[in-house]
């Protein structure tokens, strides 16, 4: 099943990454990201990109980006492309098939995160060198990467359950644009919404999370995982081969 | 006769859509090694029947078995032996012909070396071999069909299903892929389902054909017994010397029904199967000169659309 997922994963990274608009248009765009992440933003924070936590929040929205469009091209892009049969047909398993896709944008994006961390890395040290190698603290870098792939995996199981659906990328693009503004930016707007009693109580709380920092990363991954098992079994269970036929 | 010998079997196989009953108890049998024609008008059911087939739909009822597999039990090990061109050609349109086939190498787990050689030798086969670099949305229809043919072979499947094959390639080329199938089931084995709606190209490779209308089998035979069907009881004879005499005579004749004579052409209709040789010999008796005799024979087309009228 493994090479079964590559075989998909390769095919995807060719065909919608790498051949779109001629594949100019995809290098163009990653050149600019890995320049502005990678390079702009460490020169203009200068050490601080290394050891500040703002560094981790800039870099953490970009799977954001990067998977939307791989990921809603899954199967409302064969679909539109009439290709969806056609790989129907085949050997590969419906696991295999839907983990491929999955994977497909993960990756991608998660290893663009990871470049640009690396390249963030390298740019403080030339432009601003020490002496000695200098690079992001441990634990902020590995949680970091970590959070990268999670939320990486939730957005593209979220995209491709929207793409199982969306009889057109239009429309699964449209659908999981929604779904994410609603999933970032209602709790804020909820927040906002309650009494002010209840607000001055976050307020009041707000020194005991920061005392209790990592106990509360630790659950925040806790969720993502939980999160990201709950959407991916929704998937899989909405992925079958008799449904997407006639859909 | 073994399993084996048999690579789609089907029985009281169904398939409804609401109250649209797609595919309504159809039973037959192929032969391995065999070109089997799936005809009919559209909407039939044929593409439902190859979707059933390939596992890619679940049955409402009855059974089916390809190769030996049940379609709802064992349809990994059915898409694993076969190949399928469906209504769309189904290609890679961003990705060069080469990257097409070598994905669907990949996806047969075909080894490297091996890949690249019947890559090689499938695409000189068809003529496209030069142009393997390009992306296939650059390409004409025809050759896009093509390149879904070859795709359809590239893991040496044993059954190959094709929708409309021919549809799009111009006379020659349609003409030679009509070989190559010829060739794979007489030569390599293979069982080949095909739909078309060409009755001519059906008539011409088929070693048996179906009929599917509205989701019912109207009938499976060879095309040469479907014709037969409706072959009508005439006789045309091309020739001179057509004299009144002869033609009274021929009317007088207590099995002829009708004569009719246009030009050199003599018609002959009978009541019922009638020895031609002795007519024949009768005209010649006659002092006519005799060029050419043909016994009416329907072509498959018209049987077919005699069939279609019947069942109505």
């Amino acid at each position: 099943m493994i090479q079964d997922i590559l075989i998909l994963i390769r095919k995807e990274w060719k065909e919608v990454i790498f051949q779109r608009a001629g594949g100019r248009q995809s290098w163009v765009s990653i050149l600019i990201l890995l320049a502005l992440l990678g390079v702009y933003l460490p020169y203009m924070n200068g050490v601080d990109w290394l050891h500040n936590p703002t560094a981790l929040f800039a870099w953490a929205w970009v799977p954001l980006f990067m998977t939307i469009g791989l990921v809603v091209d899954a199967f409302a892009g064969e679909r539109e492309r009439h290709t969806l049969e056609t790989l129907l047909a085949t050997r590969l398993s419906d696991t295999s098939i839907l983990l491929g896709k999955i994977a497909a944008s993960v990756l991608y994006a998660w290893s663009i995160s990871v470049i640009c961390a690396l390249l963030g890395a390298i740019t403080i040290n030339v432009l601003f060198p020490s002496g000695t190698f200098q690079f992001y603290n441990a634990g902020m870098f590995f949680g970091g990467i970590a959070a990268v792939l999670l939320i990486a995996i939730l957005i593209s199981s979220i995209g491709v359950f929207v793409s199982l659906k969306a009889p057109t990328v239009r429309q699964a693009h449209q659908k999981l644009s929604f779904s994410i503004m609603v999933v970032w930016f209602v709790p804020f707007i909820l927040l906002q919404a309650f009494p002010d009693k209840v607000q001055d109580f976050f307020v009041s709380i707000a020194p005991l999370l920061e005392n209790n920092l990592p106990l509360i990363i630790g659950g925040l991954f806790l969720l993502l995982v939980v999160a990201d098992a709950a959407v991916l079994l929704l998937a899989k269970k909405r992925f079958q081969r008799t449904r997407l036929i006639l859909e | 006769m073994t399993n084996e010998n048999i690579s789609i079997s089907t029985h009281d196989l169904r398939c409804q859509f609401g109250e649209v009953r797609a595919v309504d108890g159809i039973t037959f049998e192929v032969q391995t090694g065999t070109l089997f024609g799936f005809l009919g008008p559209n909407g039939a059911g044929k593409t439902t029947t190859i979707r059933l087939l390939l596992g890619l739909l679940e049955p409402d009822g009855g059974s089916a078995q390809v190769l030996g597999y049940d379609v709802r039990t064992q349809a990994d090990q059915i898409r694993l032996n076969c190949g399928a061109l469906l209504e769309q050609s189904g290609l890679y349109e961003r990705l060069s012909a080469e990257d097409n086939l070598d994905l669907f190498g990949r996806i047969w787990h075909i080894p490297t070396e091996q890949r690249a050689q019947r890559i090689k030798e499938l695409l000189e086969k068809m003529g496209l071999y030069e142009r393997r670099k390009e992306t296939v949305n650059t390409w004409s229809r025809g050759m896009k069909q093509k390149l879904a043919v070859v795709r359809t072979l590239m893991h040496n499947p044993r059954l190959v299903f094709l929708d409309e094959p021919t549809a799009g390639l111009d006379p020659v080329a349609a003409a030679s892929l009509r070989d190559d199938l010829v060739d794979l089931a007489r030569q390599h084995g293979v069982t080949v389902f095909l739909t078309t709606h060409n009755l001519a190209e059906a008539e011409k490779i088929c070693d048996r054909v179906a009929v599917i209308n509205k989701g019912k089998l109207l009938t499976v035979g060879s095309p040469d017994e479907l014709r037969l069907r409706k072959s009508t009881h005439s006789l045309t004879v091309v020739g001179r010397g057509f004299s009144p005499e002869v033609m009274a005579a021929l009317r007088a004749m207590p099995e002829v029904e009708a004569v009719e004579l246009q030009d050199r052409h003599l018609v002959v209709h009978f009541k019922q199967e009638t020895d031609s040789g002795n007519l024949v010999q009768f005209l010649a008796g006659k002092g006519v000169m005799i060029d050419e005799v043909r016994k009416g024979k329907a072509s498959l087309e018209e049987a077919f659309l005699a069939l279609l009228e019947e069942k109505e």
